[in-house]
């Protein structure tokens, strides 16, 4: 068991014959992701990496049943990729794209949220069930099987996380990196309900940064729902105070965003918090034994 | 990226978004042409610097004649400003906005920002015009109006009715001249991709009207491609030179004040790299995030910039590879050492994607200064002992 994806999940890759698609796509393949086709717009009919490419998702879904599209677009154009995805009918959108526009970001997340269909990201690693499928541009060598289920913000700690939990010989289920950007996709407070109801995830590790409250939501949701163990590191307790013209963005949630803030809030709801993220590792091994 | 007060006011005059009437002004003779220009007999002189608090700091001040209006423009010209958003260093001021003096009746507060749990812009209003609105945000939240607009529906009469019965406006003729306010923030908001707009004091006139006193926008960078109007007005004496100078080589540097140089990958590894170096009794003198595209010539960069710091005893590299390929970081370092002097110990951390490769490469370089790491407990251990002379 895992969540969302696994080696049966059929993957499409949009933007599949650009340099970072290509190269991830490989990668991707090589660990073993059903990759069955992708799609770059005046490119049809054409095969790359033994796949068939299409102009369009459309196609793509129709000639592969494909559920899952992994996108690489570059940012300019990325918000209608999303879009064109989820009036395909297809269910998840890994968005690794970095510099996305947020407006664009606004508008391709509330389709998606119309046509049922799940995002994750955009600028982020994507999404690992280890040994069966990676969709997106973590190292998978990385990501052995295991019973810990693995939420973060950042990329390369989500790598770091993993990298530690495997060190201390444990293993991953899924690990999903949901990015940091203003609007995002799928966030701890889904994943979170994903990992308690998966049969296979002993315990999870929680990675967050400063800004915004999405961690502090999260402290209150694993408070009353989840009874696993959880693991939290928050970045950037040493990060200067940012030189900011307003701060109005701030007042809406009631919340600076500090990590002092964030790191209190999962304490009290029983998460065993680190200070550093070199001990990841120990503390993981430490709620599980 | 930020724009001034008197640009902001610009882009307001485009959407019809009323204000009073102002000149900028780089010189006191300049100043007092431009108020004798706007007529009148008061006058505001206003310093343009990005950050709030200018009036406390001693920036804004009234003017009743010509003359003191070249006193006040050749006071503030040329001052270093402290607010409580500039830090202690301040911010030099090379302008004043020269605006004509308006007839308050009232103060309000009006903004636009993301609501980021709500995934859509939101305007916020206030009575508590003039004031510190975290400070209202704090000691009476029910004075802060909040009305989310969809941009799929765009703004509507209720958003709009929200807004002036919230605010007490009772007489009709300027429920409907806030509204349109309101409503046309809310469209240069969208159209130009701003990351927020704040006006503080948005004014009431004697005669009823409402105007824009003042204006603060941001904007999102990552759209800034498709705004080459908004990217011609960067005012880059508001900007850190470093900083700068290394975003044109794709690098996120902000210099800190400790003695360990850092390079990493990832803004959240970056953080947790100098979180850990601090966990260890050492102090970060940097944060930077090579992105997902380093290449050799970007690390080199890295390196020049960092070894500009005179207070940097040691670096530490902690990459782990995803989009980043461990080889051309290695490849980096070995370029830095022949472009730059690298005269402080290098701890090198590389991990995940062509990893194996880059170890190879470091190994058959064979430089002194380079000391490798395990993992980033063991980089971090061995930087704060390297800066501390310790081997």
């Amino acid at each position: 068991m895992s969540i969302l994806v696994n080696k049966d999940t059929k993957v499409i890759v949009q933007g599949f014959t650009g340099g970072e698609g290509t190269f991830h796509s490989e990668q991707c393949m090589a660990y073993g992701t059903n990759i069955v086709g992708g799609v770059t717009p005046g490119k049809g009919g054409q095969e790359h990496l033994g796949k068939p490419v299409f102009n369009t998702v459309k196609e793509a879904v129709e000639a592969t049943g494909a559920t899952v599209s992994m996108v690489f677009v570059p940012p300019a154009f990325v918000g209608d990729a999303v879009m064109e995805a989820a009036a395909a009918g297809i269910e998840l959108a890994v968005i690794i794209t970095e510099g996305a526009p947020v407006r664009d970001m606004q508008a391709a997340k509330a389709c998606a949220v119309k046509n049922g269909m799940m995002t994750i990201g955009p600028n982020c690693p994507g999404i690992i069930t280890a040994d069966e499928c990676k969709i997106g541009i973590m190292p998978g060598n990385i990501f052995k099987k295991g019973n810990v289920g693995l939420i973060s913000k950042s990329g390369t700690l989500t790598y770091e996380g993993a990298n530690q939990v495997v060190n201390e010989g444990y293993g991953i289920t899924t690990a999903v990196g949901i990015g940091g950007d203003p609007i995002i996709g799928l966030s701890y407070k889904q994943l979170l309900q994903m990992f308690q109801d998966d049969p296979e995830t002993e315990a999870i590790v929680m990675i967050g940064e400063i800004g915004g409250d999405l961690e502090i939501q999260a402290a209150e949701f694993i408070k009353e729902n989840i009874t696993k163990p959880v693991v939290a590191f928050i970045a950037g307790q040493s990060a200067p105070p940012g030189k900011r013209m307003g701060h109005a963005g701030a007042i809406i949630s009631g919340s600076a965003g500090t990590a002092k803030e964030k790191m209190d809030a999962l304490s009290a709801a029983g998460v065993e918090v680190v200070i550093s993220p070199a001990e990841i590792g120990k503390a993981v091994k430490k709620v599980l034994s | 990226m930020n724009i001034h007060e008197y640009q902001a006011k610009q882009i307001f005059a485009q959407y019809d978004v009323p204000t009073p009437r102002g000149m900028i002004a780089t010189t006191p003779d300049e100043a007092v042409a431009n108020a004798e220009k706007l007529g009148g007999n008061i006058w505001v002189v206003k310093a343009q610097i990005h950050a709030g608090g200018r009036g406390l700091g001693g920036g804004v001040k009234l003017a009743k004649s010509l003359e003191e209006v070249r006193t006040l423009a050749d006071e503030i010209l040329g001052m270093t400003l402290v607010t409580h958003q500039t830090g202690p260093e301040g911010k030099l001021v090379q302008k004043v906005y020269i605006e004509e003096g308006a007839d308050i009746q009232d103060e309000l507060y009006l903004s636009v920002v993301l609501d980021r749990a709500a995934e859509m812009p939101i305007i916020m209003a206030s009575t508590e015009g003039g004031m510190d609105i975290e400070t209202v945000a704090e000691k009476t939240p029910e004075k802060i109006i909040k009305v989310a607009v969809d941009p799929a529906f765009g703004f509507q009469g209720y958003h709009g009715r929200e807004l002036v019965f919230g605010l007490g406006i009772t007489d009709k003729a300027e429920q409907k001249k806030m509204i349109q306010f309101a409503q046309k923030l809310y469209k240069l908001y969208m159209e130009k991709d701003a990351e927020m707009i704040e006006i503080n004091p948005l004014i009431k006139t004697g005669s009823g009207d409402f105007l824009a006193l003042d204006g603060k926008m941001g904007f999102d960078d990552s759209a800034l491609y498709r705004h080459p109007e908004i990217e011609a007005m960067r005012d880059i004496s508001e900007e850190d030179p470093d900083e700068r100078e290394a975003a044109q080589y794709g690098l996120s540097y902000i210099a800190l004040d400790g003695e360990i140089g850092c390079m990493v990958n990832g803004a959240g590894l970056a953080m947790g790299t100098m979180d850990t170096i601090n966990y260890m009794g050492g102090t970060p003198a940097n944060f930077l995030d090579v992105g997902g595209t380093a290449n050799a010539q970007t690390v080199a960069k890295g390196f020049e910039i960092i070894l500009k710091n005179p207070n940097v005893k040691a670096i530490f590299v902690n990459i782990f590879g995803g989009i980043v390929r461990c080889d051309r970081i290695a490849n980096g370092i070995l370029e830095a050492t022949k472009m730059v002097d690298v005269n402080v110990p290098v701890i090198v951390r590389l991990d995940g994607t062509n990893a194996a490769e880059a170890a190879e490469i470091l190994k058959n370089a064979n430089i002194e200064n380079i000391i490798t790491a395990t993992d980033l407990g063991d980089g971090a251990a061995k930087a704060v002992a390297a800066a501390k002379g310790e081997k």
